[in-house]
């Protein structure tokens, strides 16, 4: 037994040994790449923040970003955000960051950038899980169909036109996915409704504007 | 007692053809089947695969002495899952884009068969030089036979080829995006799972088919020895 014990001992210490090698190997890299991945993470984040408004505002979106109360209209599983573009010091737009709960495979990742008139700056998808070659063409680099909603308001088209063709309304699908832009129409019309209800809020009007 | 001498040729020959980790081996299906949907996922998981394989034969052939037989398995697992944390992590700093893409395939490198398989069936038996080498050979291997994989499937499923190869090689290969078919007549089979089983089935049926003209061809022109001929007369036949 003694022998058996003793071979138990070494084994442990040995694998032990090799634990600590690959555990200190991998925070040594963790240390080395940790400003640079936060880094990318802000760039890609601002970049996809800028491709929404472009121009028209003084202020770093990035760091403008608050959390929302979760509501109803913007998906209550996962917490929303809200970044606001400022020009001298007054909102101009608001881009929301929400999740589009119903997509096929999971919640829809959405930046939605509404402007103060109400109508969207732009709509882009930040992550998502739809079947690749169907779904995944709400990504810009793959077709350029997330477009379809940029200058649209809530009066163009009117509430019940904010569907899929399929559905009756006025908004193209996607050649062999139809619940993945089901979700987005549903999600971008239900931002508006959220930006509309709550413009005194997000824009900082007074209520006797 | 000593081993045979390694033959560097054939070590070649059996990772990039005879014994190839995706055609011969079927080692590593999960990723090969998984991001072979497009070159430029292919060449960056193959990539990556390429640095886990050298990285872990390389430590595993160097610590062969010191580990026994019984925790070998432990042992390799965690230097293999740490080295492909570590290549996450790097893809993560320098390469963010592609790694959004590739996000949930690069910690399935640990489950890869044929890494594991390598440090067990030949890094650790054999020096550091020819371990290093073998992986080389074999992430070489496995590469190829993902980025054909992927131009397949690329080709027939959205009919483009190199879409998208700016996240690996930066904005100046912008322009090698070739578009090959017309998205009307892509076949979208292709590009899901269905379509990479029957794309790699075509390839091993390739290789197989290509192995029979050769031993066929070696047959027809070696020289046919004269001889008895030696007629089994009893037992089973």
């Amino acid at each position: 037994m003694p022998s058996l014990l003793h071979s138990i001992g070494k084994n442990s210490v040995l694998l032990g040994f090799v634990v600590a090698l690959s555990t200190a190997a991998t925070v040594m890299t963790f240390m080395y790449t940790r400003t640079t991945i936060i880094e990318q993470e802000e760039i890609a984040r601002s970049k996809a923040l800028r491709e929404i408004l472009p121009t028209g505002y003084d202020n770093n979106l990035l760091a403008s970003q608050r959390q929302i109360a979760p509501h109803g209209l913007l998906g209550e599983t996962s917490a929303a955000s809200v970044f606001t573009a400022l020009a001298q010091g007054k909102p101009v737009a608001v881009i929301l960051s929400l999740a589009a709960p119903d997509g096929y495979t999971g919640p829809i990742q959405l930046l939605v950038g509404v402007n103060k008139i109400g109508n969207i700056a732009g709509v882009r998808v930040t992550s998502h899980k739809e079947t690749p070659g169907l779904g995944d063409k709400i990504e810009l680099t793959k077709s350029d169909w997330i477009l379809v909603f940029n200058g649209r308001s809530l009066t163009d088209p009117l509430p019940p036109q904010w569907r899929v063709r399929k559905d009756g309304g006025e908004f193209d699908g996607l050649t062999g996915a139809t619940i993945t832009p089901r979700a987005i129409v549903k999600a971008v019309r239900n931002t508006l409704q959220y930006v509309a209800e709550n413009r005194v809020h997000l824009f900082d009007e007074s209520p006797t504007d | 007692m000593n081993p045979p001498p390694i033959s560097y040729r054939e070590l070649t020959h059996n990772g990039l053809w005879k014994n190839n980790p995706a055609l011969v081996q079927l080692l590593g299906l999960c990723p090969l089947l998984g991001v072979s949907n497009s070159v430029v996922n292919a060449l960056g998981l193959g990539l990556a695969t390429i640095v886990v394989l050298v990285c872990s034969n390389t430590i595993i052939s160097l610590l062969r002495h010191q580990i026994p037989t019984t925790i070998r398995l432990p042992a390799y697992i965690i230097v293999i899952a740490s080295l492909t944390t570590c290549v996450e992590l790097l893809m993560r700093a320098y390469t963010y884009e592609l790694y959004q893409i590739l996000g949930i395939f690069i910690p399935i490198i640990v489950t890869n068969c044929a890494i594991l398989g390598r440090a067990d069936s030949f890094a650790s038996r054999n020096s550091v030089i020819p371990s290093f080498w073998d992986g080389l050979v074999m992430g070489a291997g496995f590469l190829w036979v993902l980025v054909l994989l992927g131009a397949m499937r690329e080709m027939f499923g959205s009919g483009t080829l190199f879409a998208q190869m700016s996240l690996i090689f930066g904005e100046v290969v912008n322009d090698w995006h070739l578009r090959i078919l017309p998205t009307d007549i892509v076949t979208l089979a292709i590009i899901l799972p269905p379509g990479a089983f029957i794309c790699a089935g075509l390839l091993i049926a390739l290789k197989n088919e290509i192995d029979y003209r050769i031993a066929l061809h070696k047959q027809s022109t070696a020289p046919i020895h004269s001889g008895h001929k030696r007629v089994r007369v009893t037992g089973h036949i």
